[in-house]
C-alpha cells in the first residue's frame, strides 16, 4: 500500500454520561443533532473537506448505531478503494486485549493500523464538537512550523476558560504550558481536541506513556504535558469560527438555538461546506394551512398542524393541531398530539406526547425527555427533570 | 432477490407538457416536491424486490442518468444485477417503435436470469403493488396480463390514451388505439407482465416481419392466440395529458390524505439524495397548505404550493398556488400565483406573475 500524507483518527468511544438519557441507548457521536444530522456528521464532513481519504473512527461505548450508521463510509466519500472509513473498536491480539483506557491507548492500540496506512501525520480528532474547519490549513501551519505537535485553540470568554483545557503560548503562539481547567487562567485559547502529530513522533511518546502505569493515557492529560516536558515544539493553531461541545445537555440545547440566530455565525446550508449526512429517505415536509412556523428548522418528513417558533424539528416529527412548539429541540419520530405545549426542551428521538401535554418549566429551566417515551397530558412536567 | 426484470419503457412517450420537456423526458420530470416522475415506478419495482432494471430511454435522457446514477437509492448498484440504461443504438434514424431497441438490446433480456418481465412506462405517479399484480398473473395463467383503469380525468386536448376492451372473465378483448376516453373506459396503463422466454421469442418473430410495436404487434395482435388478461389497477393515480393536469396532481399532494397514502403508509417512494440542510423559516415566514423540500431559505410568504429542493422565498415575496422547482430564487415583493418554475429560475424584485385558468411556466434558467 502506497504510503499515506495523513489519516484521521477519529474518537468516538466516549459515553457521553452528561447528555443523559440521550445515550442511555447510543455513542455520543451517534446523538442526533441540527435537525438531520448525527454529531459525528461535522467531524466526518470536515474531513471530506479537507481530502483526508482515510479515517478510524475508534469506537467502544454502545457502537452498533454508529457501526451500522457509517457503514462504508459512502455519504463523506469514504468508500474508497484505497484507504477509506474504518470502524476500530478494542480488540483482542496474541496476548489479550482491554477496553480502551483513554484517547491515547484507544490510539495506541491501533498502531498497527496506523503503520499499515503508514502516514507521515496523523489528525486526531473527536466526534463530538460542532464545527466546520479545514484541517488542510492547520497541516499547512504544522508543516510550515516544522512543529512535532499542532493543538487547534479557540479563544473562549475569560469567564468560562477555567472549564477549558488551556493553552498558554509565546508570541509565535508556541504552546509553553497546559493548563487542565485552571483556577486562575493565564490565557483564554482553549484546546478544541483537535491534534496533528508527526507519527514517528508521536509513536515514540505512545509508546513510553503506555509504559509508564501512573499514566491515564490521555491526550490533553499526559501525552501534551509529556511533549512539554521534553520540550517538544508544540504549535497552537487558532481557529477563529465557529466551535462548540456538545457534551452536555444545555450545551446541546444552545448549540441548537445559535443555528437559528439571524444572522447565523453558524449554517447548516452552506452550499461550499455541506455537511454530509447518512440520511434516510423522507418525503418533503407538509405544513399545514393553519400551521405557522417561524424562525426554525424544519427537516423532510415532517407534518406540521399546529405552531413551531424558534425550535428545530427533526425528520418525521408530526406537530398536532392547535400545539405549540418553542424553544425547543424535537429529534427524529417524535409525535406530538393536538394542543400540547412544549417550552424549551429537548424531545428524545421516538418519543410520543399525547394531546393536551404540557412540557414546560415554571422556572425556566430545560427540560429534557429521553428516547421512546409516551408523556400523557396527566404526565405534565412543569420542572426541569435531569 | 426476486425472479422478476424491470423494465421501463420511455420510447413512447408522448409530447406533453412541452414546456417542460424541452431539454428532459417525462420521467425525469419534478413532481411532488423532491421526486422525478420516474421515482414512483422505480420504487413500485423496489417494492416487489426487483434486482435487475432496465431503462429503455428514447431521446433527452441525460438529466435522468444524472438522476438516477448508479441506482443507489433504489438499491439497484449489484454486482451482476443493477441498472442498465439502454438507449437506441440509431441515434440518427427515426426509432421504428419499442419492438426496434428490445430486440437491439436482446441480449440484455436473454443473459438476464430472471423469468418474468414487468414492462411499465416512466411517468406514472402511483403505488402498483406488483406483488398482488405477479400473484394474478400466475393464478390467472396468463401469457400476458395488462395492466388498466378506470378513466376519471377530464377532456384530454389530444387522444393519447389507448382503450382496453374486456371479457367478463376479464380477458382482454380489443384494444383501440390513441382515443379520447370518457369517464369509466379502461385506460392501458401500457404496464405489462410477461414471462421472459415468451417475450423474446415474440420481439424476434416480430422484427422478422417488420413489427415495431409492443401494444400493437405483440399484445394485439395475439389476443386470440394467447391469454391476454386484463388487470385492474382501482388505486390513486392521477391521469397527467396537459399542464393543468401536471399541477393539479402536484396540488393534490397537499391533501393530507394522498400525502399518507404516498409515504406514509406502505412502501417508500424513494428518490436521489442530496445532502441539503433542513429548510430554514424566520420570523417573517408565513406557510400554510404546502410541501417545502430541505435546503429552502423562506423568509416570505407561501401559500398551496409546492416548493422544491434549495429554494429561496424572500422577505415579503409571495407565492400561491404554484410550483417552484429547485433553487428558484423568489426575490423581495415578487408576487407569483398559478405558476410553475422551471429549475433555477430567478422571479427578480416586486416582479408579478399571476395566471388565471392555465398555468404558466417560467423556462429552466430563465430570470424575469
Amino acid at each position: 500500500m502506497a504510503s499515506k500524507k495523513w489519516i484521521a483518527m477519529l474518537l468516538a468511544g466516549g459515553q457521553g454520561s452528561r447528555l443523559g438519557e440521550l445515550t442511555s441507548d447510543l455513542a455520543k457521536p451517534a446523538v442526533p443533532f441540527g435537525g438531520k444530522y448525527r454529531i459525528i456528521d461535522f467531524t466526518l464532513s470536515n474531513c471530506t473537506h479537507s481530502g483526508i481519504d482515510t479515517v478510524g473512527i475508534l469506537t467502544q461505548y454502545r457502537p452498533h448505531i454508529l457501526n451500522s450508521y457509517i457503514g462504508n463510509g459512502r455519504p463523506w466519500d469514504l468508500d474508497r478503494n484505497n484507504g477509506g472509513v474504518s470502524m476500530l473498536p478494542p480488540y483482542q491480539g496474541k496476548d489479550g486485549g482491554e477496553w480502551y483506557k483513554g484517547t491515547a491507548n484507544a490510539v495506541y492500540q491501533n498502531f498497527h493500523f496506523i503503520d499499515h496506512n503508514d502516514p507521515e501525520y496523523v489528525l486526531v480528532i473527536s466526534g463530538d464538537h460542532i464545527y466546520k474547519m479545514d484541517y488542510n490549513k492547520m497541516l499547512e501551519d504544522h508543516m510550515e512550523n516544522d512543529a512535532h505537535a499542532t493543538i487547534a485553540v479557540i479563544e473562549v470568554p475569560w469567564a468560562e476558560a477555567n472549564r477549558f483545557g488551556i493553552m498558554n503560548t509565546n508570541e509565535t503562539d508556541q504552546i509553553i504550558q497546559f493548563d487542565e481547567k485552571p483556577q486562575n487562567p493565564k490565557s483564554n485559547l482553549a484546546s478544541m481536541g483537535v491534534y496533528i502529530f508527526n507519527w514517528n513522533h508521536l509513536k515514540q511518546y505512545l509508546t513510553e506513556d503506555e509504559e509508564d502505569i501512573s499514566s491515564s493515557n490521555d491526550f490533553g492529560k499526559d501525552i501534551i504535558p509529556k511533549m512539554l516536558k521534553n520540550e517538544a515544539k508544540l504549535q497552537a493553531y487558532r481557529f477563529k469560527d465557529y466551535w462548540k461541545d456538545v457534551g452536555t445537555i444545555e450545551s446541546l440545547w444552545e448549540a441548537h438555538m445559535d443555528l437559528l440566530e439571524e444572522p447565523s455565525n453558524f449554517k447548516l446550508g452552506d452550499p461550499n461546506w455541506q455537511i454530509y449526512a447518512g440520511n434516510a429517505n423522507h418525503p418533503p415536509q407538509y405544513i399545514s394551512e393553519d400551521a405557522n412556523v417561524t424562525q426554525s428548522l424544519v427537516n423532510e418528513g415532517c407534518l406540521v398542524f399546529g405552531n413551531v417558533d424558534h425550535s428545530v424539528l427533526s425528520y418525521n416529527v408530526q406537530v398536532g393541531s392547535g400545539s405549540n412548539v418553542k424553544n425547543s429541540v424535537i429529534m427524529p419520530n417524535v409525535k406530538i398530539g393536538n394542543n400540547v405545549i412544549i417550552e424549551k426542551a429537548i424531545i428524545g428521538s421516538g418519543t410520543v406526547i399525547e394531546d393536551g401535554a404540557i412540557i414546560s418549566d415554571t422556572k425556566k429551566g430545560l427540560i429534557l425527555i429521553g428516547e421512546n417515551q409516551q408523556i400523557s397530558s396527566e404526565s405534565a412536567l412543569l420542572q426541569a427533570l435531569y | 432477490m426476486r425472479n422478476v426484470l424491470g423494465v421501463i419503457n420511455l420510447v413512447n412517450e408522448r409530447p406533453i407538457l412541452k414546456e417542460l420537456t424541452h431539454h428532459r423526458c417525462l420521467a425525469s420530470l419534478p413532481f411532488g416536491g423532491r421526486y422525478r416522475m420516474i421515482d414512483f415506478t422505480m420504487s413500485n419495482f423496489m417494492n416487489v424486490s426487483i434486482s435487475k432494471v432496465a431503462i429503455f430511454t428514447k431521446d433527452k435522457y441525460r438529466s435522468l442518468m444524472d438522476h438516477l446514477g448508479s441506482g443507489k437509492e433504489w438499491d439497484l448498484d449489484h454486482r451482476s444485477q443493477g441498472l442498465f440504461i439502454l438507449p437506441s443504438i440509431h441515434p440518427d434514424e427515426k426509432i421504428k417503435g419499442d419492438l426496434q431497441q428490445f430486440y437491439d438490446h436482446l441480449e440484455f433480456f436473454q443473459r438476464a436470469t430472471a423469468d418474468t418481465v414487468i414492462i411499465a412506462p416512466g411517468h406514472h405517479i402511483c403505488k402498483i403493488d406488483f406483488n398482488d399484480v405477479l400473484k394474478k398473473h400466475e393464478s390467472n395463467k396468463a401469457d400476458i396480463t395488462v395492466l388498466y383503469k378506470d378513466y376519471d380525468g377530464g377532456a384530454v386536448k389530444r387522444p393519447i390514451y389507448h382503450q382496453c376492451s374486456l371479457d367478463t372473465d376479464g380477458a382482454v378483448r380489443d384494444i383501440n388505439f390513441f382515443t379520447a376516453p370518457k369517464k369509466g373506459d379502461h385506460i392501458c396503463l401500457e404496464t405489462y407482465v410477461i414471462k421472459k422466454q415468451l417475450l423474446i421469442d415474440l420481439i424476434k418473430n416480430c422484427i422478422e416481419y417488420d413489427e415495431y410495436d409492443f401494444l400493437k404487434d405483440i399484445v394485439k395482435a395475439n389476443l386470440i392466440n394467447l391469454k391476454v388478461q386484463g388487470y385492474q389497477y382501482t388505486g390513486y393515480m392521477p391521469f397527467i395529458h396537459s399542464l393543468e393536469t401536471y399541477h393539479a396532481s402536484n396540488m393534490e399532494f397537499l391533501n393530507p390524505e394522498i400525502l399518507r397514502h404516498f409515504f406514509y403508509d406502505s412502501w417508500e417512494v424513494f428518490t436521489k439524495i442530496k445532502h441539503e440542510a433542513p429548510a430554514e423559516f424566520t420570523n417573517s415566514s408565513k406557510v400554510s397548505n404546502s410541501l417545502i423540500a430541505n435546503g429552502c431559505i423562506i423568509e416570505g410568504t407561501v401559500e398551496n404550493s409546492i416548493i422544491f429542493r434549495g429554494v429561496k422565498v424572500k422577505k415579503g415575496a409571495v407565492v400561491k398556488n404554484s410550483i417552484i422547482m429547485q433553487k428558484g430564487d423568489i426575490e423581495e415583493g415578487a408576487r407569483i400565483e398559478n405558476v410553475i418554475t422551471d429549475k433555477q429560475v430567478i422571479i427578480t424584485k416586486n416582479q408579478k406573475i399571476t395566471a388565471i385558468n392555465k398555468p404558466v411556466v417560467i423556462k429552466k434558467e430563465v430570470v424575469v
